[in-house]
């Protein structure tokens, strides 16, 4: 409860907050409320507070809520020239936060119109915030673009949930499942129809092929900063609510829906690996390798057993973090290469800025899943879970995919270890901003040794 | 405990060059190396008098998962570890006499890369084992990268993604067996367990996977593509430590995980790795022939040499084991020996094409007279540290079966053929004018060559040395399989 109002009073609090003059006082305010909301979620465990009989604070909620609140802690700390450029500081302020009280509800909702709302809520100011880039046209065309595909797989969503009320009778994900327990032989056939529109809008919001279509061009044409805040809290919030549901209440009737997710695997692994391969472009790679990971995140889903929420918590802990590290650098570099983010601007990074460099190549390092880096363990634990359900031929295939991912994440560093084309001129970055390198290169090196730090905190 | 401190030291020792070492980088690193060494005979002594349990260490790591960090030494292990920390001084002396840009992270790379080799032969855990195993190939992928010769770019990405994909496959084959073992746990006595309970055929995949992943390393034919050419570009300390030091983490390998943990595929489908190997011995000393620069002929006759170990290894015969233990060593030595003298001429001369040099035995016979006693360890003259190995390994190899082992033993002749050509044309002959101003050796290139050929004949003289630090635990791990 006190989450909830915490993060949406902050929400609140942004709108005036232009008329108030804050603008030098809001940043520090905002970074204290969501170091309070990671406070919040540690003395709240294991309470499984229920809020209105419309949201449960378990563990996995709690969990989720400190993820997303401290990856947002670093994505200000990178976002921040985002708030203090514009004369509509206060409007991002807020909208931001909107999509992390939507964010909330995703990850802890027990009745499917919070599910609804939750991605509404998330959606809609993300729209806006895609397109804040009002000048340049990319932009435009990307909110566009996102708000036409965004307002389709929210209707299919809604579609689904009125199929499953139709069938059920109920909106709670408990009922859902008791009614699936009670009915194992005569399932409605509509409540296939509705579990798959479900996923479907789900797969669209975190980006798993074949509903991945947007995703190149809103990132690419998003402001990089936004694009960062796609790549990892929009992506984990919706991987968080993708599990709650089909953990909740579809668990029973799982065999029916586990050949969808394997398709959906296959091709995010496939497509995305291949054609992430031929992009000269930073931030268009990184974007279809956002589309991988949730290829692989998807192969954690399909593993329906005890240890799977931990898996997945600690993959997309891990992945956050090196696309946190990965776009602070795109963006350094981009500011020092007149708006450049091609493969050749990384050149000779490595003698402009270590710092930038080192960062860049333990990100790329761990997002390829070389070991011992965090993404290889990732990547390792989702693998050893598809093995123990029997799923063997899909390790072969992922395997081969992160193959050819290792190929475009090692174009970039191998480009920063090269010749640089022009003059190496030194990139002067603020005292921030090396922290949050630091942060992120440490916090990736810290979870590849001791893994159990986040492994165990979801029985 | 001693163990995890010999893997832990060269990361700090690592860490400090990193930081603090600009200045003075050479003292640094070969400081850290020599105490390293110094380490590791304190091991090998507590190993021999019966201390060798202090060596080891459990430490629960990944719990949920099965996975410890579990670090046990026994001679196989022991001599390895020799081998590493033995090496690694003298390639780093012997690169002092280069120039190389920021050397002080070339020294600190060279040095994680010893940390992370040491933890892949003392590993007795399977996924400790591989991230080890893996650690070690992103040094050695940046000492290339960024100190290595023309079109690097390319090389060194062809055979990190070789070496990349062939071990994914160990790394599948770790994930069946853990699956297989009965306390899911990647413990290496339950993984041999698991290993052994599994049919012929999965037994024989799981050998393949295996195979793969160390035929690359190696590298065996048909999986040697990358080499000569990441040899050739690699910058010489780099390739010092690939081929004196880091291909050993694949025999090894072979000893450690293949041959207790598949015997039954090993005997059904032996023959099939057996022959990759053996071809490799002929097909790389054919090529060797043929080669017009000695540093390519070094990089072939490296490929036939591990071919023999691989073959010796893989027919499961005590003496063949024991005999590539020693190769391992004496290989290590003498390929560290041959890639030093590469490089004197070439700093000396700007090539190596060995048509265009002769006669340097008339301006330097030293130089000349040590390079000799390297070769004649190369070809397994009787009294060098390089006959003992190849005499162990072909004899074990022909019980087994001696058509493999007539075969292999070709290799011995075509290896006379190569080296004493590259020998003859490069020292022999009138000197010319690339030759003629050949400058005397440093003190420091003088020492490191004595240092070499004093190991090769003290130890070709004294193998029994040796033979005394894995005698036993080679008898115990083929123990278990009979």
């Amino acid at each position: 409860m006190k989450e909830l109002i915490l993060i949406a009073g902050l929400g609140v609090l942004a709108l005036p907050a232009g008329l108030l003059n804050l603008k030098k006082l809001f940043m520090p305010i905002v970074l204290i409320g969501l170091a309070t909301m990671v406070g919040f979620c540690i003395m709240d465990w294991n309470s499984n507070e229920e809020v209105f009989g419309m949201l449960l604070m378990d563990n996995f909620a709690l969990a989720f809520t400190g993820m997303f609140s401290t990856v947002a802690i670093l994505w200000f700390i990178l976002a921040g020239d985002y708030f203090t450029d514009d004369t509509n500081f206060s409007d991002h302020y807020a909208l931001v936060l909107f999509i992390l009280t939507g964010g909330l509800l995703l990850v802890s909702f027990t009745h499917v119109v919070m599910l609804f709302l939750g991605i509404e809520i998330l959606s809609i100011p993300l729209f806006v915030l895609v397109g804040s880039n009002k000048g340049r046209l990319v932009s435009n065309e990307a909110a566009f673009k996102y708000f036409l595909l965004g307002s389709f797989a929210s209707a299919f969503m809604l579609f689904g949930i009125a199929l499953i009320y139709g069938s059920t009778g109920s909106f709670y994900t408990a009922d859902i499942a008791a009614f699936l327990n009670s009915h194992q032989d005569n399932v409605p056939a509509i409540l296939f129809a509705g579990m798959l529109l479900i996923m479907m809008s789900l797969a669209f919001k975190v980006s798993a092929a074949p509903f991945h279509y947007w995703a190149p061009d809103v990132y690419q044409g998003a402001p990089t900063n936004i694009t960062a805040f796609m790549a990892t809290i929009v992506k984990m919030v919706a991987f968080g609510g993708f599990y709650r549901m089909f953990h909740t209440a579809f668990e029973t009737i799982q065999e029916s829906y586990v050949i969808v997710i394997y398709c959906i695997c296959i091709l995010s692994l496939i497509i995305a690996n291949v054609t992430a391969a031929v992009q000269s472009n930073v931030k268009r790679m990184l974007a279809y390798s956002s589309v991988s990971h949730a290829g692989f995140m998807m192969i954690a889903l399909l593993t329906m057993h005890s240890n799977t929420a931990n898996i997945l918590f600690y993959y997309i802990a891990v992945y956050s973090l090196s696309s946190i590290a990965a776009f602070a650098v795109l963006k350094h570099v981009k500011a020092n290469t007149r708006g450049d983010s091609s493969i050749g601007a990384f050149s000779g990074l490595v003698k402009r800025n270590p710092l930038i460099a080192g960062t860049m190549t333990l990100a790329m390092l761990s997002m390829a899943g070389i070991p011992p880096l965090a993404g290889f363990m990732a990547k390792y634990f989702i693998f050893t879970a598809a093995v123990a359900n029997g799923y063997i031929w899909l390790v072969v295939i992922a395997i081969i995919a992160s193959l050819i991912g290792v190929f475009y994440y090692f174009k970039v560093i191998i480009s920063m270890f090269g010749k640089s084309q022009m003059e190496p001129t030194p990139i002067e970055i603020s005292f921030t901003q090396k922290l949050l390198l630091m942060i992120c290169s440490i916090g990736m090196l810290v979870l590849s040794v001791v893994p159990d730090l986040l492994l165990n905190l979801l029985k | 405990m001693l163990t995890a401190v010999l893997i832990i030291f060269p990361f700090i020792a690592a860490f400090i060059l990193i930081g603090f070492g600009k200045e003075n980088a050479k003292p640094i690193a070969l400081g850290a190396a020599i105490i390293e060494f110094a380490l590791a005979l304190v091991a090998l002594y507590m190993l021999q008098t019966g201390q060798g349990e202090c060596l080891n260490l459990q430490q629960n790591w990944i719990e949920s998962m099965g996975i410890s960090f579990n670090i046990k030494v026994d001679g196989i292990s022991m001599l390895m570890v020799l081998l590493s920390t033995l090496l690694v001084p003298l390639i780093l002396y012997s690169s002092f006499e280069s120039t190389h840009h920021n050397q002080h992270i070339l020294f600190a790379l060279m040095l994680m890369m010893q940390g992370a080799m040491i933890g892949t032969f003392t590993a007795a855990d399977g996924f400790l084992f591989y991230i080890f195993w893996e650690l070690s190939l992103i040094p050695i992928y940046f000492i290339c990268l960024s100190w290595g010769g023309n079109n690097r770019q390319k090389i060194t990405f062809k055979f990190f993604i070789y070496t990349l994909a062939g071990s994914l496959f160990m790394l599948l084959a770790l994930i069946y067996l853990y699956q297989h073992t009965t306390n899911h746990s990647f413990d290496i006595q339950s993984l041999y367990a698991a290993g052994r309970s599994l049919g012929v055929e999965e037994q024989g995949l799981v050998l393949g996977a295996f195979f793969l992943a160390f035929a690359v390393k190696m590298p065996v034919f048909p999986f040697h593509t990358w080499q000569p050419a990441t040899y050739n570009v690699a910058p010489v300390p780099g390739v010092m430590m690939l081929s004196g030091i880091m291909l050993k983490m694949a025999t090894y390998g072979l000893i450690r995980w293949v041959v207790p943990m598949v015997p039954e595929g090993l005997a059904e489908y032996g023959y099939i790795v057996i022959a990759l190997s053996v071809i490799s011995i002929i097909y790389a000393s054919c090529i060797a022939i043929v080669q017009k620069d000695f540093r390519y002929v070094i990089a072939y006759a490296s490929i036939a040499h591990v071919g023999l170990m691989s073959a010796g290894i893989l027919s499961a015969s005590e003496i063949a084991i024991q005999g590539s233990l020693v190769e391992m060593l004496s290989h290590g030595i003498n390929t560290v020996g041959l890639f030093f003298i590469y490089d004197i001429i070439f700093r000396r001369t700007g090539t190596t094409e060995m048509k265009l040099l002769g006669g340097i035995r008339s301006v330097a016979p030293g130089f000349a007279f040590m390079f000799f006693i390297i070769v004649l360890s190369v070809v397994a003259l009787p009294s060098t540290f390089g006959f003992i190995g190849e005499l162990l390994m072909l004899m074990g190899l022909f019980q087994e079966n001696p058509i493999w082992a007539s075969v292999a033993g070709i290799s011995i002749i075509l290896g006379i053929v190569y080296m004493f050509n590259g020998f003859q044309k490069m020292m022999l002959g009138e000197s010319n004018s690339l030759t003629y101003n050949f400058a005397p050796l440093s003190v420091r290139e003088k020492t490191t060559l004595i240092l070499i050929i004093i190991l090769i004949i003290g130890l070709g003289v004294q193998p029994q040395l040796i033979l005394n630090i894995t005698g036993d635990s080679v008898k115990t791990l083929l123990q278990s399989i009979k």
